[in-house]
């Protein structure tokens, strides 16, 4: 991929992460900053492909180490979101259903 | 190679499954702004990474399966424990850890990246050298401040704003530091040098530790938020380093979308970003907001009493706050609320859009301690009643109540909205001692006549009033 469609690429990310985010309910910020914490853990990805070109002891603990800090980042990132909106789901709510819960 | 390749990096496949993988987390984040889908769109965005994983390792290129394996297991043992032990009011600091951990790994990814490039012995094209600099110094800086967040959060750390002489200075001379040891590596990037490097993640590491640590623990969640923008920025930087699409579009997602969140969270708790960053709150005390330090009148009362005027109400609202977080009150107030009700009073909570550590997170905690959705109000909704509200219960909240927010034009919280607490025939504030809030200004509150003050920690004190009342 060339450097400028990667920037391409990344000036419309820019856009689309602005305009996806609209008048969020305060009620929401915390679960929705988990879950793009969660999202950033994508940096995992990094960690495989690195640790496949290591080629001496210390690549080798930093690759794994970040591999294991990414994984944390993902798997705990969405589980605790995933609690956090649990909580909410679980009551009744006065104006509309929680509809997410039972179709997932 | 050991790996049975399948996939070519950059390739039309894996790049089709990347496109599948962030499309799921950009469905995902739009789920989550709003309360029915949220929980759906959670599991949307990561059903998108399950697919980013299996497709990155099915990359031509990827080895050493044991260390892969080793990582995964470790992350992922620690991601679910972690997650299934924390309580719900720790919440806020866990998230501050796993955005941490999130930013060490691309600091480290960083790392791994110039050493390899060195040892390859070729000039690393600026192309690659300048983001790798990038998420090295970003991703360094978000491994520390939220490890800081996260001590103030827990309170390992003082959570007041810790003034540190000379420390913008101090800030400015290391982020000089910082560029001019890009710079070089960047002007030598055909042989840089690896100790210039590390010494540039050092420096970014105190920056890190030095920018947060003078923030006051209440504004820790603009704080996390902030740095949660810059994790997925530097994740970005990394995914240019790797020539990686996946890691390009949802490091810029979370980077955009997390800097709109960031400042629609300032907003709300009346706060700009700026402010947040570079003025510890309190630091000037406006002239004229009642800010005398002697002694004022003002009543106090004990459980018993409190006790009293609750049980013999008609109607009730409890105003919860940080402090009932820190105290971990809520299952104590609801059983203050289940007398209550028992006895025929009206009982509702109203919630502070920031009522809690963060926004939300009050919400969470009282639905821990199985408070019906139907009680909780939102401050608009509540604020039209409380002239009809019998008892205000306030359990450790203060600014949110201090109604110098709408009298006094030169209060520092002067236009933040609040919940009108003195409305009320009767105010009850069960908080331990006359000290201000995070505001760092007296609430007047305390001082009006239909206020009483009950000076206790604020689950001993409810359960003491739960107690009184079943004795009447």
């Amino acid at each position: 991929m060339t450097l400028i469609t990667e920037i391409t690429i990344f000036v419309l990310a820019a856009f689309v992460g602005f305009e996806v985010i609209s008048k969020v309910p305060t009620t929401l910020h915390t679960p929705l900053m988990s879950q793009t914490n969660a999202i950033h853990g994508i940096v995992m990805l990094g960690g495989l492909i690195v640790v496949g070109y290591a080629n001496d002891p210390l690549e080798y603990v930093i690759g794994t180490i970040a591999i294991a800090f990414g994984t944390i980042n993902v798997v705990g990132g969405f589980m605790v979101t995933d609690r956090m909106l649990g909580m909410f789901s679980r009551k009744p709510k006065p104006k509309a259903d929680a509809d997410g819960k039972g179709d997932s | 190679m050991i790996a049975e390749a399948v996939l070519k990096p950059g390739g039309s496949a894996a790049t089709a499954l990347y496109i599948v993988a962030f499309s799921l987390f950009i469905v995902g984040v739009r789920r989550g702004t709003h309360p029915t889908t949220a929980k759906q769109g959670n599991l949307i965005a990561a059903a998108g990474m399950a697919v980013a994983v299996v497709t990155t390792l099915l990359l031509d290129g990827i080895g050493n399966w044991g260390l892969i394996a080793a990582g995964l297991g470790i992350g992922a043992t620690i991601g679910v424990v972690a997650s299934i032990r924390v309580q719900m009011t720790q919440m806020p600091q866990m998230v501050a850890l796993y955005n941490g951990v999130g930013g060490g790994a691309v600091a480290l990814i960083a790392w791994s990246e110039i050493r390899h490039g060195i040892s390859l012995g070729e000039t690393i094209p600026l192309a690659t050298l300048i983001p790798v600099l990038f998420a090295a110094v970003v991703g360094s800086v978000s491994f520390w401040g939220s490890n800081i967040a996260f001590g103030k959060l827990q309170e390992l750390i003082p959570t007041r704003p810790l003034a540190i002489p000379g420390q913008q200075v101090i800030n400015a001379l290391l982020l000089i530091g910082i560029v001019a040891g890009c710079v070089e590596i960047a002007a030598n990037n055909g042989d840089p040098s690896q100790a210039i490097f590390i010494a540039i993640l050092v420096a970014a590491a105190v920056l890190g530790n030095l920018v947060v640590l003078p923030i006051g623990g209440a504004d820790m969640p603009v704080v996390i938020s902030l740095l949660n923008a810059f994790t997925g920025l530097s994740a970005a930087a990394a995914g240019f380093a790797l020539d990686n699409v996946a890691l390009i579009v949802a490091g810029t997602l979370v980077g955009s979308s997390g800097t709109i969140l960031t400042m629609e969270m300032a907003t709300a708790m009346n706060r700009s970003v700026a402010n947040v960053l570079f003025a510890g709150f309190g630091g000037v005390p406006a002239a004229g907001a009642g800010g005398s330090t002697e002694e004022r009148p003002h009543t106090s009362i004990g459980a018993q009493d409190a006790a009293i005027k609750l049980a013999y109400a008609d109607s009730v609202v409890i105003v919860p706050g940080y402090g009932l977080a820190v105290a971990q009150a809520q299952h104590a107030i609801k059983e203050v609320a289940d007398e209550l009700e028992k006895r025929g009073v009206t009982v509702s909570y109203a919630i502070h859009p920031v009522a809690g550590r963060m926004p939300g997170h009050m919400n969470v905690l009282l639905a821990e301690a199985d408070v019906p959705y139907e009680q909780l109000k939102e401050m608009e909704e509540i604020n039209p009643e409380m002239s009809r509200t019998d008892v205000a219960v306030v359990v450790g909240a203060n600014d949110v109540t201090n109604p110098a927010a709408k009298n006094d034009p030169d209060s520092p919280i002067a236009g933040m909205p609040i919940i009108e607490v003195d409305e009320a025939q009767q105010v009850i504030v069960i908080k331990r001692s006359l000290s201000p809030g995070f505001a760092g200004i007296d609430n007047d509150l305390f001082y009006e006549p239909n206020t009483s003050m009950l000076f206790d920690d604020a689950k001993k004190a409810a359960a003491d009033i739960a107690a009184e009342i079943q004795n009447l």
